[in-house]
């Protein structure tokens, strides 16, 4: 047990190398790694106390000079996006199988490679091992985005790299200013928990961390980078954004902000809720009129993640358990839903929503799992996203009951532009186009009743995973009001 | 015990909507049938059992646990169904009539090709719709809330290759779920002021926690109310009702008529000791509920489909259930639901027949002199139209004169409004009649009159049966006056407790008087009209009178819907998208891009770069780093 999480940290990028140099059989090879990374973080997740404990905890001195040590471990708060990104790096990859990429093996390697760099972001205990895995897990995926993305790639790319490297130096700073106020000069999170700032000094903190995890998730206005770029990446490098690597931002959140600077939370965490709610909205009357569906589901992505992050904004344990609950459903779905809008864009070289209609006859089963996700999306109760939103949304109204009713809006807006674009895509007559239509098979089918039957287990029995984060979202709770107190 | 099965009513149509779901294309369209009427019929029995259970017992309120749903915090939802004199009668309503809908759908859909699609549908309506019933907490109860707008959605689009029923699909489910959303807002004020969601910590509480006309409990019930009125289509949020018609017509009889709309007021009649506290919503209930049936009425007046009369006509009627259940008359409420669950299905499957041999024209234009082709069809349809139209001793007579006696003791103006629309009502209700069966046969040739002949026994018997339960429905709540002992009030008496005021006997009498004559000389003028002087209705584009051409038009309310709310919120999208995101956002992004102007030049290096160097690259990185740390051990 003791290195378990050292060989699920780094065997994602031990399969990297293999991939890259296994020429054809890249794609099998590639998923086989993930299914045993797969296999890995359900052994740490079968294993795991949900208690509010460290564990699977190792410590390595790494660059003594600076106090830097590779310090990781598991807890409530980080378990699930494990899971996350375990399970959905297989499944993005059997979305691969039936699209061709050129240069394959450097493709799924660098997706492998990212993986090693998301989970050291979810399991850093160390501002700076934090900080490699954030930009070890970039890197691939502005690469995917520039090799492999369409027509508009380099102009979009620009705004993708402008928006993320900014916000990653800013973040930079931050780590930087806290490790300069911490005595025991060292990068260790305990640390910075422990760290004694006043509230000026806490709220630059603040805003040099919440504006790389705004950017990433990304909050308004932080956001127009997101639309372009999911459009233009390539169907894979969509998923990998708004799947899980969007999750960074919302885990930053809750595990650096909230604990380290509370003082700065005071001072800007309504700032940050209202911008949340205010994404929301804003985003979702922006999709009602999106011709683009892939575009429209980016739009739609901004939408749902604004209400996790009001949710962590709001400090109460609905709030928080809802996030958690969310980032995993969020992730499936959308996921779903970009696999949905590649499968067609293969097929009839277009996600024009006007120039699509009526697959839903030539197309029955892609009729079924596409409804199934959509009513995910729209949080239809016995569905995944109900038990999020409802969480959420109840956090949010301990806060504020209008901000729960400004917040609630996305159940009425995101019916509107979800049933939109199925009727706009599936429903109606079938035209000349839409005629042509293949029903799903194979690699796509398997991925689409994996992710539906993910969709209903989670809404029907959530309380595995509710259980997993529950202690930690209660002592992180905690700890950061016994903070706010022993302050005043 | 017996109620301690009763996770077994939900469960049996659920089975039923796995069965056929899968099998809707290799099962035969006998077996389809069979298994999902016999899934129903199942639990119908089920459910006359834990009734007759229930009554045997002293206790009335038993709850059967199955698991923990949700918890986060103090928050622990259960999933868990309650058995009560409420629920048990809703169970049969759902299981009895719904049966009765799906052996006629047998009959009605037989020639269609998604027949095993559309009784897995309906199978899996049934089971949220026991759901919605069965919940012992808000959020069970909202489950089946919401779970029946989905199945509502998937049946009005049905027939989706047409662009139109897609729409008025999706008008449904976006309609109700603006009452979702006060539901839902509901829901979490409860939870705030009572720590809990289930109705057995909930309701005895609620007095002594709450005083009357608490500001709290005046949002809660509000919040409630915009909930119930999505669903049961009340003003504002009615006009998906009549679009929902899109739909086949044993939809619009199960879903749209007996049950799913009049949830809404199984809602507020179960919540009714949270209403109690809070007297000026019950006073907004009963203006809203009569506001709906006289705009619904008026509308009827002059609507030449079939169903679209009938939709009206519902929307009117769920309109006198909530002035019911604004002036406190629950039980007499809950006795309208039960009535109008025989006779609007009565009608809209009667409906459905001559559609059936009209071969899908709804047109009443085009018909007339349909009573010798369809002999059976017609008389059944005669007791429905009697029934609602309020003439004893028919059911809708009890329970409609019930509720407007309550409404008399309250207020004489709105009882007078109230006594109005019933004129109304038994007008447009002849009307229909009388264009449809009366007269001469009206059709072209396309819809040939030999060609017309009575339903089959899957369709007639139903309409039979039903037609028994619409003419003797109303032994089940006689009032005293009529020397009755109003059975259906003292079987609830444990879930409501409060009896509104009642006239005396001798002013009961009276209105009831009042009623009987002016419905007479309404269907009087019905016959005058439209067999008397043979006036047909006319054409689609001629010239109305302004307010004949207003109820016509439906008073344009979905114009004005247009106008004041999709068009801003059109306009508002695409402000945001080419102003505030491209222009604006984009601009200050792009203009600290220009400082970054270095970064663009390197990065047009690597975009022409070999992929196979970078990840060489990356893996130096990594690999050095951890060389780093080994050497520095």
């Amino acid at each position: 047990m003791e290195q378990l999480l050292l060989i699920l940290l780094f065997f994602p990028l031990v399969s990297a190398i293999v991939t890259a140099c296994s020429g054809s059989a890249a794609k099998p090879v590639a998923l086989i790694s993930s299914l045993v990374s797969l296999g890995i973080a359900a052994v740490l997740v079968l294993n795991f106390i949900p208690d509010a404990s460290l564990q699977f905890g190792i410590n390595y001195p790494w660059i003594t000079a600076l106090g830097i040590s590779f310090k990781a471990g598991v807890d409530g708060l980080s378990i699930i996006p494990i899971l996350l990104t375990n399970l959905l790096i297989p499944i993005i990859i059997l979305t691969t199988f039936k699209s061709g990429h050129k240069n394959e093996p450097a493709f799924l390697a660098l997706m492998l490679f990212m993986q090693t760099g998301l989970l050291l972001v979810f399991t850093a205990m160390d501002a700076f091992l934090f900080y490699i895995g954030w930009e070890a897990a970039l890197i691939p995926i502005y690469f995917i985005c520039a090799i492999w993305g369409g027509k508009d790639r380099i102009r979009v790319n620009m705004k993708f790299f402008v928006y993320t490297v900014g916000g990653s130096l800013f973040m930079l700073l931050g780590i930087i200013y806290l490790y300069l106020q911490n005595p025991a000069q060292n990068f260790d999170i305990q640390a910075f928990y422990n760290l004694d700032l006043d509230a000026a000094q806490q709220s630059w903190v603040f805003w040099a961390f919440f504006l790389a995890f705004a950017i990433k998730m990304p909050i308004f206005p932080f956001h127009t980078w997101q639309p372009d770029t999911y459009t233009e990446a390539p169907a894979a490098g969509t998923m990998l954004l708004s799947g899980i690597m969007l999750k960074m931002g919302i885990y930053g959140v809750i595990r650096w902000i909230l604990p380290v600077v509370p003082l700065g939370l005071t001072e800007w965490g309504m700032t940050a809720f209202i911008l949340s709610i205010i994404g929301i909205v804003y985003a979702s009357i922006i999709a009602f009129k999106q011709q683009n569906a892939k575009r429209l589901i980016a739009y739609s992505s901004i939408a749902h993640v604004g209400l996790i992050s009001a949710g962590i904004f709001s400090l109460n344990a609905q709030g928080l358990q809802g996030a958690m609950i969310q980032m995993l459903s969020h992730g499936i779905n959308v996921v779903g839903l970009f696999f949905i809008m590649d499968i067609i864009a293969n097929r009839m070289k277009t996600n024009d929503i006007a120039a699509l209609g009526g697959i839903a006859k030539v197309a029955p089963k892609l009729a079924i799992v596409f409804l199934i996700i959509v009513l995910g999306t729209v949080a239809l109760p016995g569905t995944n996203g109900f038990i999020g939103e409802f969480l959420l949304l109840m956090g949010v109204y301990q806060v504020n009951i209008w901000a729960a009713v400004f917040a609630g809006l996305t159940i009425i807006f995101g019916a509107v532009y979800m049933f939109r674009t199925y009727q706009g895509i599936m429903l109606g007559k079938t035209n000349d186009l839409t005629l042509t239509f293949r029903d799903i098979q194979g690699s796509e089918q398997v991925v689409l009743y994996i992710i539906c039957a993910l969709i209903i287990v989670i809404g029907v029995y959530p309380k595995p995973v509710l259980h997993l984060s529950e202690a930690a979202v209660q002592q992180l709770l905690e700890q950061v009001n016994q903070k706010l107190i022993s302050v005043k | 015990m017996i109620i301690n099965l009763v996770w077994l009513v939900p469960l049996i149509p659920f089975l039923g909507f796995i069965i056929n779901g899968l099998g809707r294309n290799t099962l035969s369209k006998n077996t389809v049938a069979f298994i999902g009427s016999t899934a129903v019929f199942a639990s119908f029995v089920l459910s006359v059992a834990i009734f007759m259970a229930l009554g045997n017992d002293t206790h009335k309120s038993h709850e059967v646990f199955l698991f923990d749903w949700i918890r986060a915090g103090q928050l622990n939802i259960p999933l868990s169904f309650l058995v009560d004199p409420l629920s048990s009668i809703m169970l049969l309503i759902i299981t009895g009539v719904g049966f009765l809908i799906h052996v006629y759908s047998a009959g009605y859909m037989h020639d269609d090709d998604g027949f095993g699609k559309f009784f897995s549908y309906l199978n899996l309506f049934i089971f949220f719709m026991l759901l919605l019933v069965l919940g012992s907490n808000y959020i069970v109860m909202f489950i089946g809330w919401e779970g029946v707008g989905l199945c509502s959605y998937l049946l009005i689009g049905f027939w989706y290759s047409n662009n139109n029923y897609a729409s008025a699909a999706k008008k449904a489910f976006v309609m109700n779920r603006i009452g979702d959303l006060g539901f839902l807002i509901a829901v979490f004020l409860i939870f705030n002021t009572f720590g809990s969601l289930e109705f057995k910590e909930i309701f005895p509480k609620a007095a002594g926690l709450i005083s009357s006309g608490d500001s709290t409990i005046i949002l809660i019930t509000l919040c409630l109310f915009i909930g119930a009125c999505g669903k049961s289509a009340q003003l504002p949020l009615f006009t998906w009702l009549p679009d929902a018609m899109a739909g086949p017509t044993p939809v619009s009889a199960l879903i749209h008529a007996a049950t799913m709309v009049t949830a809404g007021v199984y809602m507020i009649a179960r919540s009714n000791v949270l209403f109690e506290l809070a007297p000026v919503i019950q006073h907004l209930i009963a203006i809203i509920g009569l506001a709906t049936a006289l705009l619904g009425a008026l509308i009827a007046l002059t609507q030449t489909d079939i169903k679209k009369v009938l939709a009206y006509s519902t929307v009117s009627q769920l309109g006198y259930m909530f002035l019911g259940l604004g002036v406190g008359a629950y039980d007499g409420a809950f006795f309208h639901v039960i009535t109008h669950a025989f006779f609007k299905a009565l009608l809209f499957l009667g409906a459905g027949s001559v559609i059936h041999a009209m071969h899908h024209a709804q047109d009443m234009r085009i018909m007339g002199g349909l009573r010798k082709k369809l002999p059976i069809t017609y008389r059944t349809m005669l007791i429905g139209t009697i029934a609602i139209a309020g003439l004893p001793p028919f059911s809708g007579f009890f329970s409609k004169d019930e509720i407007l006696a309550h409404v008399y003791e309250q207020n004489k103006i709105m009882w007078a409004i109230g006594v109005f629309t019933a004129f109304l009502t038994a007008f447009y209700m002849f009307r229909m009649l009388f264009l449809t069966f009366y007269g001469t046969y009206r059709g072209t040739t396309h819809h040939a009159e030999d060609h017309i002949h009575e339903s089959p026994k899957s369709m007639t018997i139903p309409l039979i049966v039903l037609a028994v339960l619409s003419a003797i429905g109303g032994i089940i709540g006689i009032p005293h006056s009529l020397g009755g002992h109003h059975w259906l009030s003292e079987w609830l008496s444990p879930v409501i407790t409060h009896h509104a005021a009642a006239p005396d006997h001798a002013t009961e009498y009276m209105l009831m008087g009042i009623t009987v004559v002016g419905v007479l000389i309404s269907i009087g003028i019905a016959y005058n009209r439209y067999i008397g002087k043979a006036h047909v209705p006319a054409d689609e584009n001629a010239e109305r009178s302004s307010l004949v051409g207003l109820s016509y038009n439906k008073f344009y309310i979905d114009e004005l819907y247009d106008a004041i709310i999709r068009k801003p919120l059109d306009a508002m999208s695409g402000f945001f998208y080419r102003i505030m995101d491209t222009k604006i956002i984009d601009g200050i992004v792009n203009g600290l891009g220009w400082g970054t102007n270095e970064a663009s030049k390197s990065l047009r290096l690597i975009q022409t770069g070999n992929v196979g160097f970078y990840i060489f690259m990356m893996v130096v990185g990594i690999i050095s780093m951890l060389l780093y740390t080994y050497l520095s051990i």
